[in-house]
């Protein structure tokens, strides 16, 4: 596709981003927002914001979210640039989920696991209602605190590992694929794979990972664990050769299992599928955990028939940032290509209509109707 | 990451240090800030580097137990300072904050003269710690409070 530059509308654009930041501000009377108040107020917008975006900065991420209206692929968006302007100093020690110091953790398959089920802040068990109190601008009640933690709360596969009825982690400290260095090859590994959809579009995961569960790529999936929590961030500075915990991030983990009935070097086990999100985004971390599981398909064996299962149908559509940009781009000016196409068209109807028994199609548009 | 070859430390020094580093990192700004405000005053300085800000990318690992993946990138900002003494400060801190990196690494390159440390790791390090504990203390006893036991019914069929 061939772009032509336009020239002029300055002033048209100056003032068209003028009204939009009048009408970010939106009614004058009403309180500006401040970005803090999005980053701790609206935490879930905040977390999509940094995962889409691929930063973990919860005030950039808020400042986003303010400057895109609320947008939050147009936030992420902003992010993702941001962030191209950084250099990258390292890569992090990979963070030990074992460890996550937990807000919310359960299973959906074993009631009375080590370590325990601890609900955390959820919307699970509320009842969708809505809070009209909170039009008014009450204190929140304290959450109520009890004895802490008794033990450690060890993941689910180290905990069902053991029999080999799960499958096991196979551990590795390999140089992982970067897809925001090197492009994306096919087939592509599964690093790279985890990497594409931990920053692919939450909406659009959940509707890939639906359609496992609607029969498109089949799979029973379980929630065999789900935790919420703050783990470590251990760098290696090179000026001190020694690992140093330089600040926490907040991560949910989903280890979603499902039943596989073995293959010619595999016996029958239950394999698994994993998700790993910033902040709490619980629906985010169970989708990719579903998706992830659907890509291994073709590695376990498995007949490939829904969308959900080819990577490269997914890693190439996964991404909001790239999809918004070609899809939206489409309203950018075209003049050029489309009155080539115009002219194809207009020669194809002239040659159709000079062959012989040729006549106009009912219902055509003349071809000499202005534009 | 009790596994991984490079942490901890092997050098008891350098695990000391690998410590109030990240502790010095880990701490709220505001609250570094106040610290220092009752400290006694750290040395001049020299600036080696930065403060700088960049990226990190964080990782984890498939199923969560095997090979690493990129998560994603986290802003940090870095700072490096020779003392009056000679001594070398660094620090890496989440975020962008410039004051809060330069304090990081003026007070690494002062925790390692003997001469200052005790009173430093009062002033400063201490009321650190008891502020990430109690952090931490609140949001176990918090998860606590919502722990669970599931009772399984009978099948009713």
């Amino acid at each position: 596709m061939a772009y032509v530059a336009v020239k002029g509308g300055e002033r048209a654009i100056d003032a068209a981003h003028a009204w939009l930041a009048a009408a970010r501000r939106g009614d004058g009377t009403v309180p500006s927002m401040q970005t803090a108040q999005i980053r701790e107020q609206l935490g879930r917008a905040v977390d999509r914001v940094m995962a889409e975006g691929s930063l973990y900065d919860p005030d950039l991420a808020a400042l986003a979210i303010k400057q895109a209206q609320g947008d939050l692929i147009e936030a992420g968006f902003l992010l993702r640039a941001f962030r191209t302007t950084l250099p990258r100093f390292a890569a992090a020690l990979p963070v030990d989920t074992a460890a996550m110091r937990l807000a919310r953790r359960i299973s959906a398959i074993f009631k009375d696991l080590p370590g325990g089920q601890v609900l955390g802040p959820t919307y699970d068990y509320t009842h969708r209602l809505l809070d009209f109190s909170l039009l008014e601008d009450r204190p929140a009640a304290d959450a109520p605190e009890a004895g802490a933690h008794p033990g450690p709360a060890p993941r689910i596969p180290d905990i069902l590992g053991q029999e080999g009825l799960l499958e096991a982690d196979i551990r590795s400290d390999a140089e992982p694929f970067d897809i925001t260095r090197a492009p994306l090859a096919f087939p592509a590994g599964r690093d790279a794979r985890l990497q594409g959809l931990a920053r692919g579009d939450e909406g659009f995961l959940l509707g890939l990972g639906y359609s496992t569960q609607r029969g498109y790529g089949n799979n029973h999936p379980f929630v065999g664990e789900l935790r919420v929590g703050e783990v470590d961030v251990e760098i290696v500075p090179a000026e001190l050769g020694f690992a140093v915990c330089i600040g926490t991030v907040t991560l949910t983990e989903c280890q979603m299992v499902n039943q596989f009935a073995g293959s010619k070097t595999e016996p029958a086990q239950f394999t698994r599928g994993y998700g790993l999100a910033f902040g709490h985004a619980e629906r985010r971390a169970m989708a990719m955990a579903l998706v992830d599981r659907a890509l291994r398909a073709e590695e376990l064996g498995e007949a490939l028939t829904a969308p959900a299962q080819d990577p490269q149908f997914v890693l190439a559509t996964c991404d909001n940032i790239e999809a918004t940009g070609f899809v939206e781009h489409l309203k950018l000016p075209h003049y050029v290509d489309f009155q080539s196409e115009l002219e194809t068209v207009r020669r194809l109807r002239a040659t159709a209509g000079s062959a012989p028994g040729a006549g106009p199609p009912p219902g055509a548009v003349p071809p000499d109707e202005p534009p | 990451m009790v596994a991984d070859p490079a942490s901890p430390p092997a050098d008891p020094a350098h695990h000391a240090r690998a410590a109030w580093i990240g502790l010095l990192a880990r701490a709220a700004p505001a609250e570094l800030a106040a610290c220092l405000d009752t400290a006694p005053p750290l040395p001049d300085f020299a600036l080696l580097r930065g403060p700088q800000t960049g990226l990190v990318m964080l990782r984890g690992r498939a199923g969560g137990g095997g090979a690493p993946f990129n998560l994603g990138e986290m802003t940090v900002t870095r700072a490096s300072v020779r003392d009056a003494a000679g001594r070398i400060g660094h620090a890496t801190v989440r975020g962008r904050d410039a004051a809060h990196a330069l304090a990081a690494a003026r007070l690494d390159a002062a925790l390692q003269d003997p001469g200052r440390h005790a009173a430093l790791r009062t002033a400063v390090l201490d009321p650190l710690a008891a502020s990430e504990a109690q952090r931490r203390s609140t949001l176990a006893r918090r998860a606590a409070a919502t722990r669970v036991d599931f009772f399984t019914l009978a099948t009713q069929r």
